[in-house]
C-alpha cells in the first residue's frame, strides 16, 4: 500500500512535465531531423522521402554559403568580444579600492533583462542613416566622411548587429565571472602581491587559470546564445538584408519554411546549422582543454 | 610619490574611465529613447539630441489608441501568467521527486532535462508550428503559453533541484510520522521552505516569457493576439514607412518600464540566482 502510494506520487509529479516535454521538445526535435530527408512543401501535401537530396541542394546553394560565412563571423566575433569585455569588467570590478562597484554592476547588467526586440529597435535608431545617434555623433566631431547607413551597407551590417548582441550579454557574463573571481581565496592574491606581482600579472597568471573552468562552460552558453539570439536581432534590424548581407542560416531556414513553404529544405538547413554549432562547441572544448587548476 | 604608487593611481584612473565610458554606452541609448518619446515629430527631425519643448504625451496616446499597445500589454500579461503557472507547478513537483526519490528512470529523466538546457530552441520551430497546427493551438495565446512553459521547464527543474537538495530532510520525516500525505508534504512543507528558490526561478521565467519574440512571431498571426514584443516589432515596420516615430518610442518605453521596475526591485535576487543556477553544471 505504502509502496503504491509512493509510486503514484512519483508518477503524478514527473509525468505531466515529462509528457509536455516529450510532446513540445523531444518530438519536434526528432521530427526536425527526420524532415530534413523529405521533400515537403506546404502543410497539406504528403512528404516524399528524398534521402540526401535536400543536402545536395544545400551544397550548391550560394545563399547557404553566404549565410554560413555570416554565421561563423557572429559565432566567433560575438563570443570572443563578449568574453574579453566581460572579463575585463569583472577584473576591474573586483579590485579592492574602487568606489561605486555595485552601481556599475547594476547598470551593466541591465541590458540583459531587456527584450531583444527592444534592443534591436533601439539600436536601429542608433544606426539610423539620417537622425541616428551614431551618424549625428560623427558629424558633431567632424567625421562626416565616416557616416553611412550602417545597417544598409553590407560591409558594416554584421558588425552593426554584433555590437548590440555584445552590449546585451556583457553584463550577464560579467556577473558570472565576478562570482568566480570572488570565490578565489584572498590569501592567494596576498601571497602574489608580496612576491611583487603587478595587477596585470596577477590577472594573467592567477585569475584566468583559476576561473578557467567557468570560462570554458560559458563558451557553450555563448554559442547557444548566438544561435538563438542572432535570429531575433537580424529579423528586426535588417530582415537579413541588404541583399542577404546579414543572412544567417537561422533566418534562411525560417524564410525557406514560412515564406517559401520548403519545409523539408528548411530543416536540412537547420540540421546543417545544428551540426556546425555542435562542432564549434566540441572544437572549443578541445582548444580550451588544459589541466585544471585547483585552489 | 614613487613609481608604484603612480602606477597604481593611474591604473585606477584608467579603470574608472573605462567603466564610466561603458556606463554611458549603456545608459545613453535608453535615456535618448525616453526623451524622444516626449517629442513631436517636428522636434525630433529638427534635432535628435535636443530636449523637447514640453512634455508631450501625444505619442503615448497614439501608441495606446492607434497601435493598441494596451491590448498587447494584456496579451503579454495573460501569456506570462499562464506559462508561469504551468511551468512552476510542473517544474517544482518534478524537481522535488528528482531530488528526493530514487526510481527506475531517474537517470534518464535527469539526462533529458540537462541535455535540453543546451538545446537551441529555434531549431525545432518548424515542426512545432506543424504540431500546434494539428492540435488546433496555432494562433492561440494558450498554445503559445504552453510552448513557453515547456521551453522553460528544463531550466526550472535544474535550478530548483539545486535548491531543494539544500533543504534538510528532517521536516519531511517528521511530517510523514505525523501522517501527512505525500502531496501534503510537497505543497504544505516543502513549498514554503523552497520559497527563495521559487521566487528566483519565477523572476527568470517572467523575464523570459515577457521578452520572448521568436515563438510569438511564428505562432501568432491574428493582430489582436499579438504580444508586446510582437506589437513593437510590427510598430517598427509600420513606422518605417509612416515616418512618425513618436508612437514607436512611446511603445518602447511602455515595454521597458515593467522590466525596469522588476529589475530595480529584484536586482540582487536576479544576479544571485544567476550564480545559483546559472553555472554549476
Amino acid at each position: 500500500m505504502k509502496h503504491r502510494e509512493r509510486n503514484l506520487f512519483i508518477a503524478a509529479c514527473t509525468l505531466p512535465a515529462l509528457a509536455l516535454f516529450a510532446t513540445f521538445t523531444l518530438y519536434p526535435f526528432g521530427k526536425a531531423v527526420v524532415m530534413a530527408f523529405y521533400d515537403w512543401s506546404g502543410l497539406s501535401e504528403n512528404p516524399v522521402f528524398t534521402g540526401l537530396k535536400n543536402f545536395r541542394t544545400l551544397w550548391q546553394d550560394d545563399i547557404v554559403w553566404q549565410a554560413l560565412k555570416n554565421n561563423i563571423f557572429l559565432l566567433l566575433v560575438v563570443p570572443i568580444l563578449t568574453m574579453a569585455i566581460s572579463l575585463l569588467f569583472a577584473a576591474l570590478l573586483t579590485q579592492k579600492r574602487l568606489t561605486g562597484k555595485s552601481i556599475y554592476r547594476t547598470v551593466f547588467f541591465f541590458p540583459n533583462v531587456l527584450s531583444i526586440v527592444v534592443i534591436s529597435v533601439l539600436w536601429s535608431f542608433v544606426y539610423h542613416p539620417t537622425f541616428g545617434i551614431l551618424n549625428s555623433l560623427l558629424e558633431m566631431i567632424g567625421l562626416q566622411e565616416w557616416t553611412r547607413a550602417w545597417l544598409g551597407d553590407s560591409s558594416t551590417v554584421l558588425w552593426a548587429i554584433a555590437f548590440p548582441m555584445i552590449w546585451q550579454s556583457v553584463g550577464y557574463y560579467m556577473i558570472i565571472y565576478i562570482a568566480a573571481i570572488e570565490g578565489i581565496p584572498a590569501d592567494i592574491y596576498e601571497a602574489a602581491s608580496i612576491d611583487g606581482a603587478s595587477g596585470v600579472t596577477q590577472f594573467r597568471r592567477l585569475t584566468v587559470p583559476l576561473i578557467w573552468s567557468v570560462m570554458r562552460i560559458t563558451i557553450v552558453f555563448f554559442l547557444i546564445g548566438v544561435f538563438n539570439g542572432s535570429f531575433a536581432y537580424i529579423k528586426v534590424m535588417t530582415n537579413a538584408g541588404p541583399n542577404h548581407g546579414s543572412e544567417v542560416l537561422m533566418t534562411y531556414m525560417y524564410s525557406q519554411a514560412f515564406n517559401n513553404g520548403n519545409f523539408g529544405y528548411a530543416m536540412a538547413v537547420g540540421v546543417f546549422l545544428l551540426l556546425i554549432t555542435i562542432s564549434l562547441a566540441l572544437l572549443s572544448e578541445k582548444l580550451t582543454e588544459r589541466d585544471s587548476v585547483e585552489y | 610619490m614613487n613609481m608604484t604608487q603612480f602606477a597604481a593611481r593611474s591604473g585606477r584612473f584608467l579603470s574608472v574611465l573605462i567603466l564610466l565610458g561603458y556606463g554611458v554606452l549603456v545608459v545613453y541609448p535608453l535615456t535618448w529613447t525616453l526623451i524622444s518619446s516626449f517629442k513631436t515629430t517636428e522636434e525630433f527631425y529638427a534635432s535628435p539630441f535636443a530636449l523637447p519643448q514640453s512634455l508631450n504625451f501625444d505619442n503615448y496616446v497614439q501608441a495606446f489608441e492607434r497601435a493598441q499597445i494596451g491590448d498587447y500589454f494584456i496579451n503579454s500579461i495573460f501569456v506570462t501568467v499562464l506559462s508561469l503557472a504551468v511551468c512552476n507547478i510542473l517544474g517544482f513537483a518534478a524537481a522535488y521527486v528528482i531530488t528526493r526519490y530514487r526510481f527506475t528512470f531517474l537517470q534518464v529523466l535527469k539526462r533529458f532535462y540537462i541535455g535540453a538546457l543546451f538545446f537551441p530552441v529555434a531549431f525545432s520551430i518548424v515542426p512545432l508550428f506543424m504540431l500546434l497546427n494539428r492540435i488546433h493551438l496555432l494562433d492561440s495565446l494558450v498554445g503559445l503559453s504552453l510552448v513557453y512553459a515547456v521551453s522553460a521547464i528544463p531550466f526550472t527543474i535544474y535550478l530548483l533541484t539545486g535548491f531543494l537538495a539544500s533543504i534538510p530532510k528532517d521536516y519531511e520525516e517528521s511530517a510523514k510520522i505525523d501522517g501527512c500525505s505525500l502531496f501534503g508534504i510537497l505543497f504544505r512543507i516543502i513549498a514554503p521552505m523552497a520559497k527563495p528558490g521559487i521566487i528566483t526561478i519565477t523572476i527568470f521565467n517572467v523575464m523570459n516569457f515577457w521578452n520572448e519574440y521568436i515563438y510569438a512571431l511564428s505562432f501568432i498571426t491574428t493582430e489582436s493576439k499579438r504580444t508586446l514584443t510582437l506589437g513593437l516589432a510590427y510598430l517598427m515596420e509600420v513606422q518605417r514607412y509612416a515616418t512618425d516615430w513618436g508612437a514607436l518610442f512611446a511603445g518602447l518605453v511602455v515595454v521597458m518600464v515593467p522590466t525596469l521596475i522588476v529589475y530595480a526591485l529584484l536586482q540582487n535576487r536576479i544576479t544571485a540566482g544567476l550564480n545559483m543556477g546559472g553555472l554549476k553544471g
